[in-house]
């Protein structure tokens, strides 16, 4: 018996608005069920990216130092890895923070904008955040793009029927920019 | 010129076609139902030849020419859709978003945007040169309108408008390459104006959310070109 295909959905810098997509698939999801394995996601319970990986679903830009070794993982233990999502395709709304430099942006959110306990000190814990936000296509190579913010369900449908058929589709003129 | 009146007949993309003479390449093929991409064209306001979407070929010659500058001649051949084509096309909007900060989710013409759908009529899903993300001012001291530098593909479609059609002229191009920037009057602020008429054509006309009426959510901007060709008809011919 062969193995049914393994799939991956990760939350990097986003708004979660493309896993709410995803989930609008709604009965399709008890389909996708039963022909893939799904080993990891936001609301799966575990905390180490697995290995040996099909597909994968990116959502989110790359923003922090903890996406950055989140998606250099992601993409050395997957097979395909498909952007999902104007922020994880363009930067998007997380990239607007570009035109600043971190601390002005932290002061912004933290001290400027917070009546009380204003300040920038966080522990060890908390990511720091990286100089500037990239799609993900300029951090590791990505298979697939599909644009929309959120892609409607029926894209995210027919992406992963063509995926889980083992193509790499074009979505061309199914999506776009800010749908 | 009596010699201009006289019918030419070319290839346009395989198909015999007859055709004015000195039409442009662009009128012709939409005579003829053959649809280039555009964006810095407008129907009703001088051709400019600057963005390079209506890029086409001509047998034997020598590079790719405007097909809304280049005009129409007697046994030329011209194709305008090849992959070489969509392949320079996807690369000029690729450039036009990584120079300024386009974010479509979060713009006031989402939806109802020439760059935007340039792109995905080109099929373009992701922008492969590397974003600049430039800071560029938004200028908001007009009393209804506002100009955002972010949105802004040099066009130029502003400033034809108010010189050709209003005859305010307070537009204009400053700078040159990658810092040029539209101006009003003297590059001061656009609220100060004092050749702005406050007519709104420039806002109608601008292709991308560069400039819009103040107070539209996103997505809430649609643009009203139809009074262009119009305009410019009952000039010149009074009907």
């Amino acid at each position: 018996m062969t193995r049914r295909p393994r799939l991956a959905t990760v939350w990097l810098d986003g708004c979660s608005g493309c896993h709410m997509s995803f989930l609008d698939l709604d009965e399709r999801l008890l389909a996708l069920l039963e022909r893939v394995d799904l080993v990891y996601g936001p609301l799966v319970d575990s905390k180490e990216f697995p290995e040996d990986v099909d597909v994968t679903l990116v959502e989110g830009a790359v923003s922090t130092r903890d996406d950055l070794e989140r998606i250099h993982c992601i993409r050395a233990r997957t097979r395909l890895l498909v952007a999902l999502g104007d922020c994880a395709v363009t930067g998007n709304v997380p990239a607007l923070r570009n035109r600043f430099p971190v601390p002005v942006v932290l002061a912004r959110a933290y001290v400027e904008n917070v009546a009380r306990q204003p300040g920038t000190t966080f522990d060890a814990e908390v990511p720091p955040l990286l100089d500037q936000v990239r799609p993900v296509h300029q951090v590791v190579p990505v298979d697939v793009h599909v644009p929309g913010c959120p892609p409607c369900a029926d894209t995210i449908a027919w992406v992963l029927d063509e995926v889980l058929a083992g193509r790499r589709p074009d979505v061309g003129t199914r999506t776009r920019f800010g749908a | 010129m009596a010699e201009d009146l006289a019918v030419s007949t070319l290839i346009i993309d395989g198909r015999d076609v007859a055709a004015e003479g000195g039409r442009t390449i662009l009128e012709a093929a939409r005579e003829h139902g053959i649809d280039i991409p555009t964006l810095c064209f407008l129907d009703g306001l001088s051709a400019v030849g600057a963005c390079r979407l209506c890029l086409v070929a001509i047998e034997g010659a020598p590079r790719l020419v405007p097909a809304c500058t280049t005009r129409i001649a007697e046994g030329m051949v011209v194709t305008t859709s090849s992959p070489r084509l969509t392949a320079y096309r996807r690369r000029v909007v690729e450039f036009l978003f990584s120079e300024r900060n386009h974010v479509c989710a979060v713009c006031v013409v989402n939806g109802h945007c020439d760059l935007q759908a340039l792109a995905t009529r080109l099929g373009l899903t992701h922008v492969e040169v590397p974003y600049r993300w430039p800071t560029v001012p938004v200028d908001a001291s007009h009393e209804r309108f506002l100009l955002d530098h972010n949105r802004c593909v040099l066009c130029t479609r502003c400033v034809r408008v108010c010189d050709e059609i209003e005859g305010a002229h307070t537009w204009d191009v400053r700078g040159r390459g990658i810092e040029a920037r539209v101006i009003t009057d003297l590059d001061t602020p656009w609220g100060h104006s004092t050749t702005c008429t406050g007519c709104g054509k420039c806002v109608q006309v601008c292709p991308t959310g560069a400039l819009a009426h103040k107070g539209r959510a996103p997505g809430e901007m649609v643009k009203a070109r139809d009074f262009l060709p119009y305009l410019r008809r009952m000039r010149e011919h009074g009907t």
